[in-house]
């Protein structure tokens, strides 16, 4: 059974949080560019862009984009083929800008590594950074966050599932399949 | 999807995936590094027994920028002229460990005996077969027309109650027959214009209006996009109509049948043009016309449909 551990409120504070660090650790919103992987995370880098905005009303608007790395992953050749999502660069490119990277779930480090070669094909950033809503642990690869909403120890037989109300009429982060699942693996 | 060998048995979503794929590629083809890592690896054999410049170039430029090693093959001055079959060229590619093949021959139904035969166990991409079928055409020409009538909000949509007016050749025309299919499945609907002597037989069972005088048919059906077809010199081997100057007067698309059309019409051609035969210059370059969008888009169509075939776990897919 599912088991639900952030509701709609911790949501919430977990990225007004998250928008605050990404202030503070770049000296204000110039420069800086958000963008989400599809799909959720592109949700989440709209949501942080519209609390930064908040917080500095005399900036210019927080820039957000988002990065479809399908045609990055490694073990496309191993997988069904997927149909690739839209990647938007926002007017201005990322050349010579603060890159942060946004992602609903941080598991094997995968996908962010597929993120990070095609960034590598748009441009050159500053710098790049890592926010996810949730990380799990489990690292296949030497990659961590630099803002993270909520750490979860979980079991690689569990599964984090992310609703959001733009897509799945919800608002929470549960865990489901505890130690004893049985069928359907994923 | 494990081949691309007609547009008559492509559902509608495999369809609509293949365009939104091309979206996607057609962003990449504005960025400054034009290449993608996905195909790396894999190896793309150009079967060309027919001649062809621009599909064969457009489709060695979809597998290079999907990074895809690229092997051309053309029959003039190969083994192919001195006498090897097909499923010997077939047998010897697959030794080589081509991952997919893209076959262009003059004999109809030659990539479907490639993809069931077991000669090979590549991706097939039928470039154009005899006068059945050339997907990937029909496939650029429907992303041509979904980008200019839904513009920026194309992903996902169809073609319903678009009308499009094919025009000329469609005895020999692999293109109007791919276009056909496929329109229909998008939504659309299609009226063929052309002599009588350029209507294939049994023309009359296809789910198409036809009509035989291009300027009621404009009057009338109103189209929103009019395509004209190449009249093929190649396979005119008989008399088909009197002579070019008549041809061009009654069925070309000159400047005062262009005049008629409403100013957001599409003019399309699917290349190489006969400017002054079926379609005028004036046409050829104005506005309405999408000739060079088509080109443009034919790369972002086939690196859609060589990612969608070679990229995924092929012993899995159906």
């Amino acid at each position: 059974m599912a088991r639900i551990v952030l509701q709609q409120a911790d949501i919430a504070r977990a990225l007004t949080r998250i928008s605050h660090e990404i202030l503070e650790s770049n000296r204000g919103s110039s420069n800086l560019v958000l963008m989400g992987v599809p799909t959720r995370g592109i949700l989440l880098a709209r949501r942080i862009a519209d609390i930064i905005d908040q917080i500095e009303p005399d900036s210019a608007p927080c820039l957000v984009g988002s990065l479809d790395v399908t045609m990055y992953r490694d073990d496309l050749a191993h997988q069904p083929t997927r149909a690739t999502q839209q990647t938007q660069v926002p007017a201005g490119g990322i050349d010579g800008k603060t890159v942060v990277l946004v992602d609903d779930v941080l598991f094997s480090g995968r996908t962010v590594r597929s993120a990070l070669d095609a960034l590598n094909d748009l441009g050159r950033p500053r710098a790049v950074r890592l926010a996810v809503l949730v990380d799990r642990g489990h690292r296949e690869l030497p990659i961590r966050a630099d803002f993270v909403g909520k750490n979860l120890p979980t079991s690689t037989k569990e599964r984090i599932n992310v609703r959001l109300s733009e897509t799945d009429g919800a608002e929470e982060v549960s865990i489901e399949g505890q130690a004893e699942m049985t069928e359907d693996g994923e | 999807m494990r081949h691309l060998l007609s547009t008559k048995d492509l559902s509608r979503d495999d369809a609509i995936m293949i365009l939104d794929v091309a979206e996607d590629m057609s962003d990449v083809q504005l960025r400054e590094v034009k290449k993608l890592p996905t195909l790396r690896g894999k190896t793309v054999v150009n079967l060309f027994f027919e001649d062809s410049t621009r599909t064969r170039i457009s489709f060695e430029l979809a597998a290079k920028r999907l990074s895809a090693d690229v092997i051309n093959f053309s029959a003039k001055g190969s083994s192919v002229s001195k006498g090897e079959s097909l499923k010997d060229t077939a047998q010897t590619l697959a030794a080589m460990g081509a991952d997919g093949v893209v076959i262009r021959h003059s004999s109809s139904g030659s990539p479907q005996l490639l993809a069931d035969s077991g000669w090979i166990d590549a991706g097939i991409v039928n470039a154009g077969d005899g006068t059945h079928e050339h997907p990937t055409q029909a496939l650029l020409d429907a992303f041509t027309m979904r980008r200019r009538i839904h513009g920026a909000a194309s992903r996902g949509r169809d073609l319903s109650g678009v009308s499009v007016l094919i025009v000329g050749d469609i005895l020999h025309s692999r293109v109007a027959r791919s276009n056909l299919w496929l329109l229909r499945t998008l939504g659309a609907e299609v009226t063929f214009v052309a002599p009588a002597t350029l209507l294939p037989f049994g023309a009359e069972t296809w789910p198409a209006g036809i009509r035989y005088d291009l300027d009621a048919a404009i009057a009338e059906v109103n189209p929103d996009v009019v395509m004209m077809l190449r009249i093929q010199s190649e396979r005119m081997n008989a008399a088909f109509f009197p002579n070019p100057r008549e041809y061009a007067r009654v069925w070309g698309l000159d400047d005062e049948r262009l005049a008629r059309l409403r100013p957001d019409t599409i003019v399309m051609h699917p290349g190489p043009m006969n400017r002054g035969l079926e379609i005028s210059s004036r046409a050829a370059d104005s506005a309405q016309s999408t000739v060079i969008e088509q080109v443009a888009n034919g790369v972002s169509i086939r690196m859609a449909v060589l990612y969608l075939l070679l990229s995924g776990d092929r012993e899995g897919s159906a």
